[in-house]
């Protein structure tokens, strides 16, 4: 690891305020993607904007119509969280599939989806339920805010406070996982809304996560695992390595969304 | 996914970390915890991560290393109560926490029954992965809960890795325990 | 038996400290002045290095030092050596290139040691590292071993022209051509052995120290073999004489053959530290491990197989490309050679064999033993040809090998083998009556139900270990010796130190070499401490690999006990005043037939030691006993493992519903222990054919470089496994014991393949059957395809 200065602000004011004062500075949110990529200095940022000590930035409630999880909750804890099981179930079946035990407890959704790493699992649920990204600035609409790998809408010294999950009809997330790394090779999140559908795919797509217009199409006049038989995925635009050429992972993402809808129920 | 490759090619000039990152690292950060119930605070330096502080600064090599990615679970420790990797937490910022380690567990020189059962069941071989794994088993019960199938533990030690014992031994181990703690009533820390 | 003795099930000693925390692994280990040594390590597979910059290094804050390649030649630093010399079918010695520790103008493989770099701090190291400048000049790398040997192809070493280390082989070539000629039928297949990453959890380190004041060297290590260590460092490498080397191999985490190897970091790290005075310190991260630890396998394998029209083998034919990399390790040159072809005879009758091995350079990490070494590659090669042959000619497969089974013995292999002790049958009954063999029709009509395939395999193998005898493998072109070394010295109260020349790193000595002792002289097996590890304490010795540790380590302390027992049956004589010939040791009581007095063991190990009972005419005082053990053959475990196991075929996954495995070890000191190895011997081979594969790119660059991409298994990829034993005990020792720890491994990836291309009704799919192997090939039509 490189040098850098350490900042452990207690609120996001402050938080804001080391970033804005030092445009190299790099948030710190449960670490599990920017630790590891800093040991093997791959990363060098000169400060850290520790935000584990944010209490604001903590905790799960029901908000109306909306399921509200603050950006430094624990995958644990939205695994294990009432609130979660209560609104919408496979949300919290969703974060137990997250790396392992260790991981989830300390890995967090504000910085999953801040990272938008194209093999994360929350991005294709936030997607999916056509979630809230809310800052310190703002509010972003899921559809605004993947930008491509590791790529978001967000700003330098942006902070995700908050994410807001509308509570769908259903919803669902089947993933295959890379056998090594237990990322996810492809993973399909589902939601029904009233009559229409929603379909993120991650894993797959060589430019992250993202929305499979036809099967949405063949789900919003039926919602149910056959409806979705012989729609195919392009496999011209998914990722090909060791685990999975585009075809393979094309493939997956049909029957990924088959499963997904049939655990949505 | 989680690493984009180093550039192998470029000048080693450019490897070269920029000379203010250097200075930065010169302040240290204050740090309070408590180790296997004795409170500690130390000065250090920030890149400091909580298994460098146990096994560095506070000289307890039970805790063990063994990659980098944070997929082997050698590292594992509790804070507050929970099972993380070690290797992927700075120290500096469970400030407050408490943190138990391998060697925190046995009370008064009698084992806790997860160490115990270890044994018995011949649940580890070389005894590198071993404490990570007692940890993690420990941890189990704790969320889980002191009756455990065997599909249950080998879902739950996804984050551990053993080459020696082809993992047999270790299930077996991990539900004797988990049945040991209900008994012992030690299952919480 | 005792509770405590042979055959008991005893819980292990070293257990205490492992699961306290207690363990005392090298990089647990710092001494006073430590400094810290980092590797600057080749990003280019192969390149010429046209100049190295270390000055910026040199005045980077920590920095203490900075050495390359130049340095190592100025300082006549021995290069790193291989110890088994290989000769090719025309006679000639094999082409090996020089192998400096580190890099001496051409860089082979990605992860080459170019320069270390020592300073106060790790972190310092580092960041010194980083400003070493290196000028490289890339060069096209020989990657894939298929096209290696190639005209126009890089070449990796000068000395060996088109990449060909050796061509060697072994057997009757005519014999098996006529064979061949009359066959009613061939069977022929082409395999691809997968390259491995060992991948021992506790990663390797070293320690260099240097003590000016008696001008010596200790080196604390990641070793499997401390003492031959010390041998090569100080008679080959020239760092210090022998008496003033001491090697310590700790505890090891884990070793499955990667820590046989004398690498290049031990080598400078003790180099360095008589330079600049002060103890160095490498420890190596899971990066640098999976760069630069020896791999393992890596064959390409064309093999085939005649039978006669009643399905009985006439004989067999493998051509091997086996991928040695950059460099010849320590024992490469080995391991596909003598350690693979004279196992090709499996548990059957085969009255030919011919085998042509070529080993490449590649620039690729250098490829040396991998648990089973050789073993696994040719029960691979035999166990999927019968297979494959029992379909072709629709045989059933238990009843294929069954009809070819040796069933008198000894058996003479027409490959250098003689098979002492087996009952082959009896494994095979056995696993299949507890795998329900006869079931799996239903069973697999309940899988398609579900829409899953299933198969079943078996692997009926067999394996030379407890390697030795050290005529035998001097004969082969071994450089070393095969034997092991065992002291019993019995202190004046009668407790026990054992000194081995064997080494534990998982296998559990501590506790089986003192249940021994236990159940030998009658004493608590608290009073027994195993000492190993440490060329300082233990004499000499040759480690633990090739599954020796029992048969060779253990036999030499049997010997060692023999020889205390007939001195204490002396000292005894004395004490009770009665002949010597007419004292009894049984249970640890002496007793005589001449009189109704006893001795316990402690009384006569204090009469030993305070001597008053006889004169140093008559008896030498004191009770310690040395043994060599060499045996007399090789030991052969065998037996039959059966997978059974579940394919979606929507989506590749294969899932081990049951393993069945019945083994043939003999005799067993410690049965807990011997599952044991068994399952972690299943769970590597498992890893073998689901999951591990090392893949370089076309350029040489390491794909699978980490945990995130080269797939370990994991609990959840292994069933539990259903184990029994056989009993043939082998006559080569005087325990009656053979090699446990390898054969899991040897046995299980010809099991699963086998499984796997039953249930997908085709052979052609290679290890690791990933997901998206298994995906691809189900999407083939089931039928008898020509082979992988």
């Amino acid at each position: 690891m490189y040098a850098f200065q350490y900042h452990r602000p207690q609120s996001v004011a402050d938080a804001a305020a080391l970033l804005a004062s030092d445009s190299e500075a790099k948030i710190l949110a449960g670490g599990h993607t920017l630790l590891p990529t800093m040991k093997q200095r791959l990363a060098g940022p000169k400060t850290i904007v520790d935000l584990g000590h944010v209490a604001e930035l903590k905790g799960i409630t029901k908000s109306g119509n909306a399921l509200v999880i603050g950006a430094m909750t624990t995958h644990a804890e939205v695994a294990g969280s009432e609130v979660v099981r209560g609104a919408i179930p496979n949300l919290a079946r969703l974060a137990t599939m997250i790396g392992d035990a260790h991981v989830r407890h300390r890995g967090t959704i504000g910085g999953s989806v801040a990272n938008n790493d194209p093999a994360a699992d929350y991005p294709a649920a936030v997607l999916a339920l056509n979630a809230t990204v809310v800052t310190n600035k703002r509010e972003i609409k899921a559809d605004d805010f993947f930008k491509g790998l590791f790529s978001t809408a967000l700003q330098d010294g942006e902070i995700i406070t908050r994410l807001s999950f509308p509570i769908p009809g259903k919803f669902g997330y089947a993933k295959f996982a890379q056998p090594a790394s237990l990322f996810a090779l492809v993973g399909v999140a589902v939601a029904q809304t009233g009559s229409s559908a929603r379909v993120a795919v991650t894993g797959a797509g060589s430019s992250g996560v993202f929305r499979q217009t036809a099967m949405e199409g063949a789900l919003g006049k039926g919602w149910s695992a056959q409806s979705l038989a012989g729609i195919a995925t392009d496999a011209g635009k998914m990722m090909s390595d060791i685990h999975g050429d585009s075809a393979y992972r094309a493939h997956l993402v049909g029957v990924m969304a088959k499963r997904a809808v049939a655990q949505a129920g | 996914m989680f690493f984009r490759k180093k550039d192998s090619d470029r000048a080693p000039e450019a490897a070269a970390p920029p000379a203010a990152a250097a200075k930065a690292g010169d302040g240290t950060v204050s740090v309070s915890l408590t180790v296997n119930g004795t409170p500690v605070t130390a000065s250090i330096d920030p890149r400091t991560l909580l298994v460098q502080f146990i096994r560095e600064n506070q000289r307890l090599t039970g805790t063990h290393v063994g990659c980098d990615t944070s997929q082997c679970g050698a590292c594992v420790v509790h804070l507050d109560g929970r099972a993380v990797k070690s290797c992927t937490v700075l120290a500096a910022s469970v400030d407050g926490g408490k943190v138990t380690t391998i060697e925190g567990l046995a009370k008064d020189g009698k084992l806790h029954p997860m160490q115990e059962a270890f044994r018995e069941h011949h649940g580890l071989q070389c005894g590198y992965c071993t404490p990570g794994m007692i940890m993690s088993a420990i941890d189990i019960v704790n969320r889980k809960g002191t009756n455990l199938d065997e599909a249950t533990v080998r879902h739950e030690l996804e984050g551990n890795i053993c080459r020696c014992t082809g993992y047999h031994n270790i299930v077996a181990a991990v539900r004797a325990g988990a049945a040991n703690m209900s008994s012992s009533r030690q299952a919480a820390e | 038996m005792s509770a405590t003795g042979i055959g008991a099930s005893v819980r292990r000693k070293e257990d205490q400290r492992f699961i306290t925390g207690k363990g005392h692994y090298t990089d647990d280990i710092n001494r006073p002045g430590q400094a810290y040594a980092v590797f600057v390590r080749s990003p280019h597979a192969h390149a010429t290095i046209k100049k190295i910059d270390t000055a910026a290094a040199l005045k980077s804050p920590g920095c203490l030092a900075v050495y390359t390649g130049a340095d190592v030649a100025a300082d006549k630093v021995g290069g790193l050596i291989c110890g088994w010399m290989i000769h090719s079918k025309d006679g000639s010695p094999m082409k090996a290139g020089a192998h400096p520790a580190l890099a001496s103008g051409k860089v082979r493989y990605v992860g080459d040691h170019v320069a270390v770099v020592i300073a106060e701090t790790l972190a310092q190291a580092k960041d010194a590292a980083e400003k070493v400048g290196v000028d490289y000049d890339t060069l096209s790398a020989a990657v894939d071993v298929a096209t290696a040997q190639s005209n126009g192809q890089p070449q990796v070493h000068e000395e060996a022209p088109n990449n060909t280390v050796y061509q060697w082989h072994l057997g009757d070539k005519a014999a098996v051509d006529a064979a061949f000629a009359g066959a009613k039928h061939v069977t022929k297949i082409d395999l691809v052995n997968n390259r491995l990453i060992p991948n021992a959890i506790e990663p390797r380190a070293a320690i260099g120290e240097y003590d000016s004041g008696t001008d010596s060297l200790t080196l604390y290590t990641t070793s499997q073999n401390p003492h031959v260590a010390r041998l090569v460092l100080a008679a080959f490498i020239g760092l210090a004489p022998e008496h003033k080397l001491r090697v310590i191999a700790p505890d090891v985490g884990g070793g499955f053959g990667s820590k046989i190897f004398i690498y290049a970091e031990e080598v400078i790290c003790l180099w360095a530290a008589r330079k600049i005075n002060r103890s160095v310190k490498w420890t190596g991260d899971r990066s640098e491990a999976f760069l630069a630890d020896a791999h393992g396998r890596d064959h390409a394998t064309h093999a085939e197989l005649a039978l006669d029209g009643d399905g009985k083998i006439l004989a067999l034919r493998a051509s091997t490309k086996a991928n040695l990399g950059a460099y010849l390790s320590t024992f490469a040159s080995s391991v596909p050679t003598y350690l693979y072809a004279p196992l090709l005879s499996g548990q059957y009758n085969i009255p030919a064999i011919y085998c042509e091995v070529d080993g490449v350079y590649t620039n690729t990490a250098p490829v040396d033993a991998y648990r089973g070494a050789g073993r696994p590659e040719a029960t691979f090669v035999v166990e999927r040809l019968v297979e494959v042959a029992a379909r072709e000619t629709g045989t059933d497969p238990a009843e294929f090998r069954r009809k070819n089974f040796i069933t008198a013995f000894p058996h003479q292999t027409p490959v250098i083998m003689a098979y002492d002790a087996g009952d082959y049958d009896a494994c095979l009954r056995k696993a299949l009556e507890l795998a329900d063999y006869g079931g799996i029709g239903a069973r697999k009509a309940e899988s398609a139900k579900k829409g899953m395939k299933r198969g079943i395999g078996l692997s009926a193998y067999i394996e030379a270990c407890g390697i030795a005898p050290s005529a035998a493998v001097g004969s082969l072109g071994a450089g070393v010796g095969l034997w092991e070394s065992a002291e019993v010295r019995v202190n004046p109260t009668g407790s026990v130190e054992v000194l081995t020349g064997s080494h534990s790193h998982g296998q559990g000595h501590e506790t089986t070499f003192a249940q021994l002792v236990s159940g030998r002289l009658g004493i608590p097996i608290e009073q027994v401490t195993v000492v190993h590890g440490d060329t300082d304490k233990v004499q000499f010795g040759m480690g633990t690999y090739g599954s020796r540790s029992g048969a060779v380590g253990m036999s030499a302390i049997y010997h060692a006990i023999d020889k205390v027992i007939v001195k204490a049956k002396k000292v005894a004589g004395f004490v009770l005043a009665v002949p010597e010939e007419s004292v009894d040791f049984k249970d640890g009581i002496f007793s005589s037939t001449a009189t109704n007095n006893t001795l316990t063991f402690p009384e006569v190990a204090l009469q030993a030691y305070i001597a008053h009972k006889f004169t140093g005419a008559q008896l030498e005082p004191g009770l310690k006993e040395g043994a060599f053990f060499d045996p007399t053959n090789f030991t052969f475990p065998s037996g039959v493992h059966i997978c059974e196991l579940e394919i979606d075929p929507d989506t590749g996954a294969t899932r081990i519903d049951r393993w069945t495995a019945v083994d043939d070890f003999g005799e067993l000191i410690n049965p807990m222990i011997v599952e044991g190895q068994v399952h972690g011997g299943v769970a590597q081979g498992v890893g073998q054919a689901l999951l591990e594969g090392a893949v370089y790119d076309k350029s040489g660059q390491l794909v699978t470089a980490s945990f995130m991409d080269y797939a370990m298994p994991r609990a959840s990829n292994l069933p539990s496994i259903k184990l029994a034993m056989s009993h043939t005990r082998c006559p080569s020792n005087p325990l009656g014991i053979k090699g446990c720890g390898e054969a899991g491994a040897i046995a299980a990836p010809a099991a699963v393949m086998n499984a796997i291309t039953d249930a997908l009704g085709h052979e052609n799919i290679a290890m690791p059957a990933t997901p998206l192997a298994v995906w691809r090939a189900a999407q083939k039509s089931p039928t008898k395809m020509a082979a992988e």
